[in-house]
């Protein structure tokens, strides 16, 4: 099986320069791989820096050391040192990530929110919105909100028009930020549902999961990140 | 992607006697990219602007800008003729205070159309059918092309000096604090608009704010200046979410949360 993400010797820490410089170790020495077809899940406490991994993986953290190298068009390419406009680029077709919490643009409807990803890889807007209705009608989104900006929907719809964004691609690698925790049972099932069909795909898939029943279904391995925490060491 | 970059700025200082407006200022900007230039007031993000749109000469440095037949040209080093024929067909120049990009005095569908002109339509109904479907854009009432921006509110002005600058389809944009002045709600309207605009339409856009908030919204690339340097640039949500040096952290930490 290939591999699609490699992470190796990455180390990360937040220099608080207006707190008199004082520094934060978030992880040390992050090594593990993911390869296609797989799902795994990232565990340990909260403010281990779960979170902190997926998004230095998206680019959105810098790292102080370490390679994270993707394989994005038959090349590969390490997000750490990677220029913005090459980030942006393995983003729009290769590495995709579905957040906590959606981040809502006043006046765009939830469809063309959950379009948008396609529109941006140059699919056609009419197509690019069916492809949106389907994963809508999947993840039981009431068919009255579709036209309606999210930002006054409940934490629940508005975490499955995300989900609907971040599924709607066909990217290798998806990075999934507890996209189930203001789900019902119901709709839980639907994305264990949906994130083994990417396995099936041969997408490669890197989780936070807290909901226990979630992380069974869909968890080909756990990585404790509790392993790369500096505070273990201090302690 | 496209394998050459739209502009080429190449150490770029502006001094104003002894004072530094901007100095050694380098980046590129690629086709379809949105770059916010932020800091506070006096930190060179204007100075840099008009540097790089021309209209006002660096001291030092030069830039590059790929022409649309392809060739390069170094803006510094073209004749006057040529550098207004590029601001008035592939670029456009939207100022933070409207009165200062349109013409107060004539009607909004001239204002419009007068950039037309400028690339040569002579066919009035054309033009005046152009103007009108750029207002439409802008979320300007057809009905209001007679009349002058005098009698338009802040918020219409600015998205009227918005369809002035797109409408002959330009290349490149430069915005001056767009948002500034405007109340919020007419803000987010703008925003939404302008980013609207800017994918569809493929543009590259310079955006000088010190709106983080904005910046987010539009950029895809952030640089922060602070006393004429740029101290920090990166994606833009590397930089908000993740600020390196003093100053920037400062900034994000400033955002008042709603």
């Amino acid at each position: 099986m290939a591999t699609s993400l490699v992470v190796s010797e990455v180390f990360k820490s937040f220099t608080m320069h207006l707190r008199d410089g004082i520094k934060l170790p978030v992880v040390k020495d992050v090594n593990f791989s993911v390869a296609s077809g797989e799902c795994i899940v990232l565990g340990g406490p909260s403010g281990i820096g779960k979170s902190s991994i997926l998004k230095m993986l998206y680019g959105n953290y810098a790292v102080d050391a370490g390679q994270i190298l993707v394989s994005h068009h038959g090349r590969i390419v390490d997000i750490a040192t990677a220029d913005p406009r090459t980030v942006l680029d393995v983003r729009r077709h290769t590495l995709g990530y579905v957040s906590q919490f959606l981040r809502t643009v006043p006046r765009v409807s939830a469809l063309d929110v959950v379009a948008e990803p396609l529109v941006a890889r140059g699919v056609v807007a009419e197509e690019a919105r069916q492809s949106a209705s389907a994963l809508l009608s999947q993840l039981n989104l009431p068919k009255e909100l579709w036209g309606l900006p999210p930002a006054t929907f409940s934490g629940g719809e508005q975490q499955r028009v995300n989900i609907a964004r971040g599924f709607i691609t066909d990217h290798s690698i998806l990075l999934l930020d507890e996209p189930t925790a203001s789900l019902d049972a119901r709709n839980r099932r639907v994305v264990v549902e949906m994130i083994a069909e990417k396995k099936q795909k041969g997408v490669a898939l890197l989780g936070i999961f807290h909901d226990e029943e979630v992380r069974e279904a869909v968890a080909g391995r756990i990585l404790d990140v509790m392993q790369f925490s500096p505070r273990k060491a201090a302690a | 992607m496209t394998d050459a970059p739209l502009l080429k700025v190449n150490a770029v200082s502006k001094f104003y006697g002894q004072r530094i407006g901007c100095k050694e200022v380098s980046f590129d900007l690629w086709p379809g990219e949105v770059l916010a230039i932020v800091g506070e007031s006096g930190s060179g993000k204007t100075t840099l602007l008009n540097c790089i749109s021309t209209r006002l000469l660096p001291t030092t440095g030069s830039v590059e800008y790929t022409m649309r037949d392809g060739s390069v040209r170094d803006l510094y080093h073209m004749s006057e003729a040529e550098r207004r024929f590029l601001m008035r067909t592939d670029w456009g120049f939207v100022h933070q205070n409207p009165a200062d990009g349109l013409r107060m005095t004539v009607s909004a569908g001239a204002n419009v159309g007068e950039r037309l002109m400028a690339v040569g339509n002579r066919h009035y109904g054309n033009i005046r059918a152009t103007a009108s479907d750029w207002l439409t854009r802008v979320e300007i009432s057809k009905d209001r092309i007679d009349d002058a921006p005098r009698a338009f509110s802040g918020g219409m002005r600015q998205r009227l000096q918005i369809a002035r600058n797109l409408v002959t389809g330009p290349r490149l944009v430069f915005m001056d604090e767009p948002t500034g002045g405007l109340d919020v709600s007419v803000q987010a309207r703008l925003l939404d608009l302008v980013r609207g605009l800017v994918n569809d339409l493929g543009l590259s856009a310079i955006i000088v704010t010190h709106d983080l908030a904005v910046a987010r919204l539009l950029s895809h690339r952030m640089m922060v200046m602070k006393d004429g340097h740029v101290i920090e640039h990166g994606l833009t949500d590397r930089v908000l979410d993740d600020p390196r040096e003093p100053y920037t952290q400062l900034l994000v930490s400033s955002i008042l949360q709603v």
